[in-house]
């Protein structure tokens, strides 16, 4: 017991950590539902995307990255987010916007045969092997509060954080993010009010498939490795985070991921590091079963 | 012996408006009653109360004597109550037969078992349910073909198809939602003639209607509702010489489309 | 009342040309009711065809794979409720089997009523709780459930951990027979999954089956009908758990040994597909759709690399075109002949 007291700032902070990624990638799945109720199943697929991306400019350019450091990666990020952006926004294209309107079946299967095809297709062309991640991030750590911190951690989420600002900034601010949160409470309405739905829709799209580009490159030079399944499990867990927070409700994305994080690194430090993955979608379930608003889903759902 | 349907105090309100304001009314067995109202008085709604697809805030519901105030649809409906809605819910990609079918439902006569090992009691029973959908169809004057999805179907034929699946369900209370709306001249007499037959067979039929002039000839008793509260419950002639109907229909084109609140699927949106 | 006659029968004259020729012929070959008779001789014949180990093992695991499908079939295709998740029920079933089995050193069918027992728990386990949610939450919990099932089987001891179970006994000896020989394993599999799609299909057609088409198609008018539409859909998860605890069964005693690699999302995903292309709620499509899923690979060993991107993309393209799957439901049957109209008619009448 005294041992695991002593371990509380350290899980804690890996929880945060963790938590960060989940929230990014949470965002996109949480905006794209807020839009237009479809599960994206596909979202963390283009978050694996992300990480090959990068995995494939930072193999290019090869060693001058040793000599730019860490701001080639946030060019590479960029890069890649501009990339997965583009990808995520001719998936909408070709998959989903044709069935704008179709039964709730019918898309769901489309998001789980669009998921495959963007795992299946980055198998068949990078192999199915898991590649290592040309850089890694590992430098010094500082002790705070007796949670080892390093200091690419303290990077990558201050990235994290940065993005998330600067969306959440976006949808308050600006009328693009009027116009989406307008198609979330009416879609009709709004196409009748003059606003440019597919637009918008694909710019949805865009910003949320460009989180999870980033998120995958910051994953894969943080963890070191890559595969094609990567994205599987984290979109799991990024949709819980996202039903944690209230699914379509932009800042209990970020909530959700930093909490789900929280509860999964406490979990896993109770029950076992093996049942990790089992405890999140344990939670996923009771929340949506106890609780599917989430904690901060009130907004959506006043609708009767 | 009491009435069929038993309406007391009815209300329900969405984020503060109430929909349905303190409603009342009762219907007896042999009785065709009228639910009557400008646009958004809240007939639609009230209707989504008695049958349990919304929960009323307050008030009560009783069928045959019994309070059955905020159960769950199915529940209702096997307590008696049989619908049909305003913009017509119908299984599309299923045959016309397998949608009367539909309202047999609780007339069981086989189980699971029967069906994987067609046994005498299922061929029976199914050939029950098929006698029983065709005796419906025809009861409604319903001239289609019968095998055929409904999707296939005219609206006027859709509408008889709805019609006859509330029928097969044999229940003692009916609730139509605007029969008459889209129907021609000539099948709106049909239907005034049907009604009263559905009458006969001794089942309370509550409808929601627009056609005054339907309305008017049709039924025995009826409900005048306008935002939400009941303004009069009489027979024809006394609705028609009541002031606040007359007021609330002053100026009011009758046949204007209802804008009641669909049923908003309970809990799936 | 009156009927008339004469508008009835010009109805049921086939409005529009007839399809002819190929088109016609193929649609009569495969609504003919004798179909799956001839499917089945097709399945009986096939060794006498090719009875290398090899292909035995190939159609063996195939008939496996239609009964999964038949299965999720009365889940997805029949009820309309998306499972993602539904390789866990074959999981359940197979260590369900195989633990009893190896623990107690009894035949593998003789563990068939655990393995029922099990997968109905399974099914309310899974069900009760997230049968209430709206479809889309549905379908991830299911993901979340598979998951769980797969990571609970990766470490509790009791399913051998990793490396899972093995060395799992025979199906069943008795008189010098054999079970476990390939070829009489083959037909006996072949027997059951046949006996299983039969069962499934008539409860499509049945009073249930109708209900679970009710509650697809539009749950508030089905629950307007009285009908308990979370009890339904328990049923239908149910009927769909004990479908899979089946293959899960007859997938432990053909391998003789398992692990939690076998009952991954993918598994799911395939099951999913070979439903989905098949036809939703169309059996007969979803076996096609089984045997496509299962056999193609075989037949194209050169597009190894591409076969689930192949299918991904698929997916996709027979939803946007044709979302009711190659094959749906006909969605028809027999109108009365004039002799049960004249019948009804005069029996109107005497009621009047």
């Amino acid at each position: 017991m005294a041992q695991f007291i002593s371990d509380i700032p350290q899980v804690f902070w890996d929880g945060l950590f963790v938590g960060s990624f989940y929230a990014l990638i949470a965002l996109g799945y949480s905006m794209v539902y807020g839009i237009i109720k479809l599960l994206n199943f596909a979202h963390g697929d283009i978050y694996m995307v992300g990480a090959f991306i990068g995995y494939t400019i930072l193999t290019a350019i090869g060693g001058t990255f040793h000599m730019l450091g860490l701001f080639a990666l946030i060019i590479v990020m960029m890069i890649s987010m501009l990339i997965t952006g583009v990808i995520g926004v001719v998936v909408e294209k070709l998959a989903y916007q044709p069935l704008r309107g179709a039964p709730r079946l019918a898309v769901l299967i489309t998001a789980v045969g669009a998921s495959f095809a963007l795992e299946y297709g980055v198998a068949a062309i990078a192999s199915p092997n898991p590649r290592g991640f040309p850089v890694r991030l590992d430098g010094d750590f500082v002790l705070v509060l007796g949670a080892r911190v390093t200091i690419p951690q303290i990077i990558l989420m201050l990235i994290a954080g940065a993005l998330m600002i600067a969306l959440d900034t976006y949808i308050r601010r600006t009328s693009t993010g009027r116009a989406m949160r307008a198609i979330s409470l009416d879609m009709k309405g709004s196409l009748l009010m003059g606003v440019k739905v597919n637009a918008v829709i694909s710019r949805t799209f865009f910003i949320g498939s460009a989180l999870a580009g980033a998120a995958g490159v910051m994953a894969g030079a943080y963890y070191g490795k890559i595969d094609f399944l990567m994205g599987f499990i984290i979109g799991l867990k990024a949709f819980t985070a996202a039903v944690i927070g209230g699914i379509g409700n932009i800042r209990g994305a970020m909530l959700g991921g930093l909490v789900l994080g929280l509860v999964e690194s406490f979990g896993s430090e109770l029950v076992g590091g093996q049942w990790r993955d089992a405890f999140a979608f344990a939670v996923l379930i009771l929340f949506l079963t106890l609780r599917p608003t989430g904690i901060l889903g009130e907004r959506v759902t006043e609708r009767v | 012996m009491s009435a069929v349907l038993e309406v007391k105090d009815l209300e329900i309100s969405f984020g503060g408006v109430k929909a349905v304001d303190g409603l009342s009314f009762s219907a007896n067995a042999k009785e065709i009653i009228a639910v009557i109202g400008p646009n958004g008085a809240g007939k639609t709604s009230a209707f989504n109360c008695i049958t349990g697809f919304y929960k009323p805030t307050g008030g009560s519901v009783k069928l045959n004597g019994a309070d059955v105030t905020g159960q769950r649809p199915a529940d209702i409906a096997h307590a008696g109550v049989s619908r049909t809605f305003q913009n017509l819910r119908l299984f599309h990609d299923m045959t016309v037969l397998d949608n009367v079918r539909a309202g047999m439902h609780l007339y069981g006569g086989q189980n699971f078992f029967d069906a994987i090992f067609h046994t005498p009691r299922f061929k029976h029973s199914e050939a029950h349910y098929t006698e029983e959908a065709h005796y419906w169809l025809d009861f409604v004057g319903y001239r289609g073909r019968r095998g055929v999805p409904i999707r296939n179907l005219s609206y006027g034929q859709q509408k008889q198809v709805e019609i006859s699946r509330a029928l097969a369900r044999k229940s003692d209370l009916l609730l139509l939602d605007e029969p008459a709306a889209g129907l021609n001249h000539s099948e709106k007499q049909s239907l005034l003639e049907l009604v009263r037959r559905i009458r006969d067979l001794g089942t309370a039929v509550v409808l929601i209607e627009h056609d005054m002039g339907l309305v008017m000839e049709v039924s025995e008793r009826i409900v005048v509702m306008n935002f939400g509260r009941e303004i009069a419950d009489g027979t024809p002639a006394e609705v028609k010489a009541n002031p606040a109907v007359i007021e609330a229909y002053l100026g009011r084109d009758d046949d204007a489309d209802d804008q009641d609140q669909e049923v908003a699927a309970h809990g799936d949106a | 009342m009156t009927i008339d006659n004469s508008t009835e029968s010009i109805h049921t004259v086939e409005g529009g040309g007839k399809k002819r020729g190929a088109a016609a012929w193929i649609s009569s070959v495969f609504e003919n009711k004798y179909i799956g008779l001839v499917a089945l001789a097709i399945a009986l014949l096939m060794p006498f065809l090719i009875a290398t180990p090899y292909a035995i093992n190939i159609m063996t695991t195939a008939a496996i794979f239609v009964v999964l499908a038949a299965g999720l079939n009365i889940v997805v295709g029949y009820c309309g409720l998306l499972d993602l998740g539904y390789i866990a029920f074959l999981a359940v079933g197979a260590y369900t089997a195989g633990i009893i089995a190896k623990a107690f050193e009894l035949p593998v069918l003789f563990t068939l009523p655990a393995v029922v027992i099990m997968c109905i728990l399974a099914g309310l386990i899974i069900g009760a709780p997230t049968l209430r949610l709206r479809s889309d939450y549905l379908a991830i919990v299911t993901l979340g459930f598979g998951e769980i099932t797969r990571i609970t089987a990766n470490n509790l001891t009791i399913t051998g951990g990793p490396s899972g179970i093995y060395n799992i006994p025979g199906f069943l000896s008795i008189g010098g027979i054999d079970f476990q020989n390939p070829i009489i394993f083959y037909y006996l599999t072949v027997l059951i999954v046949a006996g299983l799609v039969l069962a499934a299909a008539r409860l499509g057609k049945s009073r249930l089956g109708r209900a679970w088409k009710f509650v697809k198609e539009d749950e508030d008018a089905a629950e307007a009908m009285g009908i308990h539409t979370y009890k339904v859909k328990l049923l239908a998860y149910i009927f769909g758990a004990v479908w899979g605890g089946f293959g899960g069964m007859l997938f432990a005693s053909h391998l003789t040994a398992i692990s939690p690699m076998s009952f991954v999302f993918l598994q799911s995903a395939l099951v999913l597909m070979a439903v989905v292309l098949g036809g939703m709620g169309n059996m007969k499509g979803v076996v096609l759709g089984a045997l496509a899923i299962s056999l193609l690979p075989e037949l194209l060993r050169d597009f190894a690399a591409y076969r689930y991107l192949l299918f991904g993309l698929l997916l996709v393209v027979v939803m946007v075109f044709r979302p009711q799957g190659l094959w749906p439901p006909r969605g028809a049957e027999a109108e009365r002949t004039k002799a049960q109209r004249e019948a009804a008619a005069f029996a109107n009448g005497l009621k009047k």
